[in-house]
């Protein structure tokens, strides 16, 4: 079963219907002790990185999340939670998890696109991503498989945490950690069957790991 | 490089897919969910639904239709007609829909423009135009001015700078509809389109005139839009998306080639 954490800056519904789709038992959740028992965290996120902090320290779910991912539980972020994983977020100047080390910084408008033309913020749409090294969660999906984007902030984390980069203007990181502690910037689960995908294989690890 | 989005658009009346506002009699011609997942697994890249229902008690329907499709397409969506305020707009992105899309109710009271943008961010929030060619004038120096009511009713205000306000409330986007184009498979209004682009730095889509692969290559390349709407040309076979999207990336647009 995986956790889908509930607060109040999360797209936990659309999660919560492509994890249905495809046959994954979920919950959404902002109980501990359901979040504990759960093989693996998916921590969604819409909206502003200082709104969703302030969400999770009202709740006290900062600490959750801390205590689970010490605990080696898999995690997956995703958008907004991808990016307050990291240390800090220009978005509102937010102090964030620091769960993954690094900041996440605006899109710059200055950059161009091949064509020349400046590119138009915010980062909406399909995307194609470039491995950098091997990850769970990106097997038997083609390298030509795009993701849905939707973000003007974008994370930047030490490279040894670079998993795969997407190009808009400029190189950026579009999934960031390392084994059963991933975040991706984009949204997988309206990423038609290579999202699906991604959240199949999230799942596999996450029962893996459990029996390991 | 970001792929250019083709977004095929589902009028939906009482609960069934119909030949639009324009047509007199809405034929019914499907199923919008049934549709929708077929141009999902096609590889639409977004998709578009516009409720012309008349009365208020079918938004119901409307609704039930909307959290239908959000169980069973996992690309975003967007849902339009009747949106004139802030809880109308809530309604469907609790539904499921990723955006919503206001038009005639955003050129009656702009503010919801800024209102929503706040209650959901900017990219839940869609503009859509509808734009008629008219004689340039002090009030419309660009030529273009936006009409209300299928272009029924003519509103004084220039599209471009219509477009810019709507950018400066917030819109993530707009969606630029040519009237005079619309229905008429001549090809997209490509200088009304470019005009937009270049007066504003979100994505615009273009809408209107589509009928071939060549049109839709012409709004995403000359006209500068990031994605073409379309309608007629799919929904009664005369091409299908895999077709339209192979021609148009032979041609040399980036799109999304792998679904």
């Amino acid at each position: 079963m995986l956790a889908i954490l509930d607060y109040k800056a999360g797209n936990q519904t659309s999660v919560r219907r492509a994890l249905d789709h495809l046959g994954i038992p979920c919950v959404i959740t902002a109980d501990p002790a359901v979040i504990a028992g759960a093989h693996g965290v998916i921590f969604p996120g819409v909206g502003a990185a200082g709104q969703a902090m302030n969400e999770l320290l009202t709740t006290g779910l900062d600490k959750v999340l801390k205590d689970q991912v010490q605990a080696g539980k898999p995690l997956l972020g995703i958008c907004v939670g991808c990016q307050i994983m990291l240390d800090y977020s220009q978005e509102n100047d937010t102090k964030a998890l620091g769960i993954v080390p690094g900041e996440c910084r605006l899109f710059n408008a200055a950059w161009t696109e091949e064509d020349g033309r400046p590119i138009r913020v915010p980062h909406m749409g399909w995307n194609r991503i470039v491995q950098k090294r091997p990850c769970e969660l990106l097997k038997g999906i083609e390298p030509e498989a795009e993701f849905y984007f939707v973000h003007s902030y974008y994370p930047a984390p030490p490279e040894s945490y670079v998993i795969a980069t997407c190009t808009y203007g400029e190189e950026f990181c579009a999934i960031h950690g390392g084994p059963g502690l991933w975040a991706v910037q984009f949204h997988p689960e309206k990423s038609g069957r290579p999202g699906l995908a991604l959240l199949r294989n999230f799942y596999a690890y996450c029962k893996e790991a459990s029996r390991a | 490089m970001l792929s250019k989005r083709i977004i095929p658009c589902l009028d939906v009346r009482n609960g069934r897919l119909t030949k639009g506002v324009k047509f007199e009699g809405n034929v019914d011609i499907g199923d919008p969910v049934e549709t929708a997942r077929r141009y999902y697994e096609q590889g639409a890249d977004e998709i578009v639904f516009y409720d012309i229902t008349a009365s208020h008690e079918d938004r119901g329907i409307f609704l039930d239709v909307v959290e239908r499709v959000a169980s069973e397409i996992f690309i975003p969506f967007s849902v339009g007609g009747g949106i004139n305020t802030v809880e109308d707009m809530r309604a469907v992105l609790v539904a499921g829909a990723e955006k919503v899309s206001v038009n005639s109710g955003a050129v009656k009271n702009p503010d919801i423009i800024s209102q929503g943008a706040a209650a959901f961010g900017s990219q839940a929030i869609v503009v859509g135009m509808d734009v008629k060619q008219v004689e340039k004038s002090a009030t419309i120096p660009s030529g273009y001015e936006i009409v209300i009511h299928g272009g029924r009713k003519f509103m004084g205000m220039d599209a471009i700078e219509w477009a810019k306000t709507c950018e400066a409330l917030g819109a993530g986007e707009l969606c630029v509809n040519s009237i005079d184009a619309d229905g008429t498979k001549d090809g997209y209004e490509l200088t009304l389109t470019r005009l937009i682009a270049d007066a504003v730095t979100i994505p615009v889509i273009a809408s209107g005139g589509a009928g071939s692969p060549a049109h839709m290559y012409d709004a995403i390349t000359r006209g500068g839009a990031t994605a073409a709407l379309i309608a007629s040309i799919v929904h009664y076979g005369q091409y299908t998306i895999p077709d339209l999207k192979r021609q148009i990336s032979d041609m040399g647009a980036k799109l999304r080639m792998v679904w």
